[in-house]
């Protein structure tokens, strides 16, 4: 089943290569997205039959692993190749370094062999959310690419080398999630950085090659801090399994193994690469830069949370991670542009994520696989609403999507859900905020309670003039048409469901998934909130959820006169224009409230970013120099 | 059975006590300004009057949402009063907020728009104090849930008086009380009109207005949160102090100018640091 996950997207990966037909290609990404889809739920229905119990496989490996050396060493040369077309330095020596190092001690140091692949609770959860959230993805590409193009006449049509990337990616984030040594690990985790920088520079126009390449050296960073994870592993005690590391515990491999997670969810001082990925298709800022390869980086956090409760090295990640949820979301609020928004709060949210993997102990721990399940789907979709809604209304500022509500009803409700499930009560977010409030104040870290607290207060902020945007009344300018395809609907409705149904089913995904992934790292049996607790919080949620339902039915029975709105007494005909001071028609216009001066990242990014730097250079002393 | 009793009490009778405790603070307010002021029942009178009134509204929505304030804050209000988890009321309390900032934001009027975003501005203001109060309770109790928090042997205001002043601070904001009424006020605004609710009329604002006294209640009850304990004299004492507490925000309103947005949210951004974090600081150092 294994190289069946991984083959069937890399093979069809190949195919958009051969198949040049667009239709044909529609068609081919439909059928490969379901088999995608399919093939995993199999692999889980087997896996649950056999027990759900944890699988080992590849204790030996002969062509596998010759055929992976290769890999690192082409991933190298395209680097170097993609380096030296573009004059760019540091890649190469990063790129070099870290190939160089992981070459050096596959062949000359001697690795005790233990199973390469493993298969266990948080395998399968993340195998779900990359299939299902993946799989509808690729669905949306289908019409938003055609869109894209008919809006963006200037970016060279490369749809075919679009396509193989989003596949190849599946198929690396389905081996990043199932290997176990740290070696496999490495080589998905090198090939998601390099599919990432291709895709950042899909338009291949100046910003996008300086973005692309932002991204490729940070990653390329947290790969050489991989790398000498590795070497260390490898030197001083003669394995590289991820389970090993965890189970000695040692600091600086710990340390290491966090950098590259950092660089990988793009947490400060390394948040730059990831707004600067804004500037990729929305698809690829959809799949790559929200709902899974930033996930990457909590997942390997997670793994090795175990071993950071309590040592230097949690608190190092955790106020990293607490010190970005906070500046990243009173950053988000001067953003006008809606993907900057959701990229911020997309670092924040990691940010929170890994500021409970740093703490680690059970209760954080269950919180961040809540927040990740969550993030993945409402960030998910509101890339795709905001993708569709550039592609009908031509701009994605939020302040053209004043009275979206009105002009495309359907496009305002699905962004509605997304933001309503990032950060208001029907939804789980809350509950995982709760959990993570109570498990911070538990563990006496003092600093990330002020973060929690000072952060969902900014958070609320942005989300909240966001959604007054959306559903402001009025009678709009001109009339859009929406030219949303079919397909692009399709994945957005299933994202809108499974919001719902998460909500709904709360206290279910906290018996079935999260607490058979918390228990299996941890190794013990309680639960972190007990059932009737979490019943009685899904119930109380939903009553709040059923409120504006019914009220809207209370007042439709009430007639009411509509009547112009206040505006002085000056208003010209509608609610549209007014009388101004040298008597002639003006339109209204009303803007958010973007607190620049005070929230801008002009005067936030710089000290955040020194401040962050500070924090991870003096850990590494602290770490090196022997102190624990 | 004391619970249910509570809960029907607080939701059939908050709002009686919230209008009541409105005529109070006028006529207290009018004998500072040496003015004799409005009869005790006049927010009786007022809401009869926007009741009776021919329902006009600017769209077809502000209603809806301004009813699901209202829902939604009984239920926040209820839950406290039901003893259930106090972290939750506070998250249930913000959700019914975003309500009534979508009602305002809903019209598209520059003058409710503005109050709108103060109000938004307002929140972000008052959340993170709120939130180290819930905080502060779990540290001094070992619960959030209020049924645990009143049970306590100690009141929590002797662990948590820090926690009592920056609340007391920022409760000024959700009273709507000078200097802190930025979104709407009791008195005329000139700059905005009536910020918030400018767009509200009759049976619309009579609701938001009914809100509101549920809202000052709930407020009153967290207040008590900080002086009961398992003795029955500390109810009385919670239940004196809240007059104190009322007294002083009336007095605060009236001797106080409008501040700017800039100054409402770096002040209670700071007491919040001050008086809660240290607060908090010192509980979590000692546990």
């Amino acid at each position: 089943m294994i190289p069946l996950l991984i083959g069937i997207p890399v093979l069809l990966a190949v195919m958009f290569q051969v198949v040049r037909n667009e239709k044909a290609r529609g068609y081919i990404v439909y059928a490969g997205a379901g088999i995608v889809m399919l093939t995993t739920i199999v692999f889980i229905v087997r896996w649950i039959q056999d027990g759900a119990r944890t699988w080992e496989f590849y204790i030996s490996t002969g062509l596998i692993a010759h055929l992976m050396t290769a890999g690192d060493i082409i991933l190298m040369c395209l680097i170097i190749y993609m380096s030296i077309k573009y004059g760019k330095v540091l890649p190469i020596l990063l790129s070099a370094a870290q190939t160089a190092l992981v070459l050096y001690i596959e062949f000359t140091v001697e690795i005790t062999e233990g199973p390469h692949i493993m298969v266990d609770w948080l395998t399968i959860l993340m195998c779900i959310i990359i299939a299902c959230i993946g799989g509808f993805i690729c669905i949306y590409t289908v019409g938003y690419m055609k869109g894209y193009h008919n809006h963006h006449k200037e970016v060279k049509d490369r749809q075919p080398f679009f396509f193989s990337m989003l596949f190849l990616f599946l198929g690396a984030m389905f081996g990043l999630v199932l290997s176990q040594n740290l070696i496999w690990i490495y080589f998905f985790w090198e090939i998601t950085s390099v599919i990432s920088f291709l895709m950042i520079g899909y338009t291949r126009t100046d910003e996008a090659i300086h973005n692309s390449f932002m991204a490729l050296w940070m990653n390329l960073l947290g790969g050489l801090g991989f790398a000498i994870a590795i070497a260390l592993m490898a030197v001083m005690h003669g394995t590289v399994q991820l389970s090993d590391v965890v189970g000695i515990g040692e600091l600086l491999p710990l340390l290491c193994l966090a950098l590259a997670g950092l660089t990988k969810s793009a947490q400060l001082p390394f948040s730059t690469w990831l707004l600067g990925a804004m500037v990729a298709p929305t698809p690829s800022s959809a799949l790559l830069h929200s709902a899974t390869m930033v996930k990457a980086g909590v997942y390997l956090l997670i793994r090795i949370s175990p071993a950071l409760e309590g040592n230097l090295v949690g608190i190092i990640i955790s106020s990293i991670g607490g010190f970005t949820f906070i500046m990243a979301s009173m950053m988000a609020i001067a953003q006008n542009d809606g993907k900057k928004v959701l990229a911020f709060s997309t670092i924040s949210n990691l940010g929170l994520i890994v500021g409970c993997a740093g703490i680690g102990v059970e209760e954080t721990v269950w919180a961040a696989i809540f927040l990740m399940i969550f993030h993945s789907v409402s960030k998910s979709m509101l890339f795709q609403s905001v993708g569709a809604t550039e592609n009908t209304l031509g701009s994605r500022d939020i302040e053209d999507m004043h009275g979206l509500i009105i002009r495309v009803p359907k496009l305002a409700y699905i962004m509605g859900i997304g933001i309503a499930g990032m950060y208001l009560a029907p939804f789980g977010m809350l509950i995982s905020k709760w959990v993570a409030l109570k498990a911070f104040v538990d563990s006496g870290n003092f600093v990330l309670v002020l973060c929690i607290a000072y952060g969902s207060a900014t958070t609320m902020f942005y989300w909240t003039k966001w959604l007054a945007k959306l559903l402001c009344y009025h009678i709009p300018r001109e009339t859009v048409e929406d030219v949303t395809n079919k397909d692009e609907y399709v994945s957005m409705f299933f994202h809108a469901v499974l919001m719902l149904l998460l909500c709904l089913l709360l206290p279910l995904v906290a018996i079935w998934v999260v607490n058979p992934i918390v228990r299996e790292l941890f190794g013990n049996s309680t639960d972190v909130l007990s059932m009737s607790v979490l019943t009685t919080m899904a119930i109380m949620l939903i009553s709040i959820f059923i409120v504006p339902v019914v009220m809207f039915f209370i007042s439709r029975r009430s007639h009411s006169e509509l009547v112009p709105i206040y505006m002085n007494g000056i208003n010209e005909g509608d609610n549209r224009f007014f009388l101004n001071s040298y008597g002639e028609k003006e339109h209204l216009y009303l803007s958010n409230w973007y607190l620049r001066f005070e929230f801008g990242r002009r005067h936030l990014r710089v000290p955040s970013i020194i401040l962050a730097a500070a924090i991870l250079v003096l850990g590494f002393c602290l770490v090196i120099g022997g102190v624990s | 059975m004391i619970r249910i009793i509570l809960v029907l009490a607080y939701l059939l009778l908050a709002p009686f006590l919230g209008a009541l405790l409105d005529g109070l603070d006028r006529i207290i307010s009018a004998r500072m300004q040496r003015r004799r002021g409005p009869s005790l029942f006049q927010p009786f009178y007022d809401l009869g009057k926007l009741f009776s009134k021919e329902l006009i509204t600017v769209n077809n929505v502000q209603l809806l949402l301004n009813m699901s304030y209202l829902v939604i804050l009984m239920i926040a209000g209820a839950m406290l009063f039901a003893g259930a988890d106090l972290l939750m009321v506070l998250f249930i309390l913000s959700t019914a907020d975003m309500f009534l900032i979508m009602a305002a934001s809903s019209d598209s009027s520059p003058y409710a728009n503005m109050g709108a975003s103060r109000e938004m501005l307002q929140m972000m203001a008052y959340e993170p104090l709120t939130l180290l109060v819930a905080v502060g309770f779990y540290l001094t109790t070992g619960s959030f849930h209020v049924g645990d928090i009143i049970n306590a042997p100690v009141s929590a205001v002797v662990f948590m008086p820090g926690l009592l002043v920056g609340f007391m601070f920022t409760a000024a904001i959700k009273f709507r009380k000078s200097p802190f009424d930025l979104s709407t006020s009791h008195h005329a605004h000139q700059e905005m009109v009536k910020g918030l609710t400018t767009e509200m009329s009759g049976m619309t604002l009579a609701i938001m207005n009914i809100a509101e006294y549920y809202e000052k209640i709930l407020l009153f009850g967290i207040f008590c949160l900080f002086f009961v304990n398992s003795t029955w004299w500390s109810w009385v004492a919670a239940i004196v102090v809240c007059g104190v507490i009322f007294f002083m925000e009336t007095l605060w309103d009236n001797v106080s100018a409008r501040v700017k947005w800039k100054t409402l949210l770096y002040s209670c951004w700071v007491v919040t640091l001050v008086a809660g974090g240290v607060n908090i600081l010192i509980l979590m150092l000692d546990k």
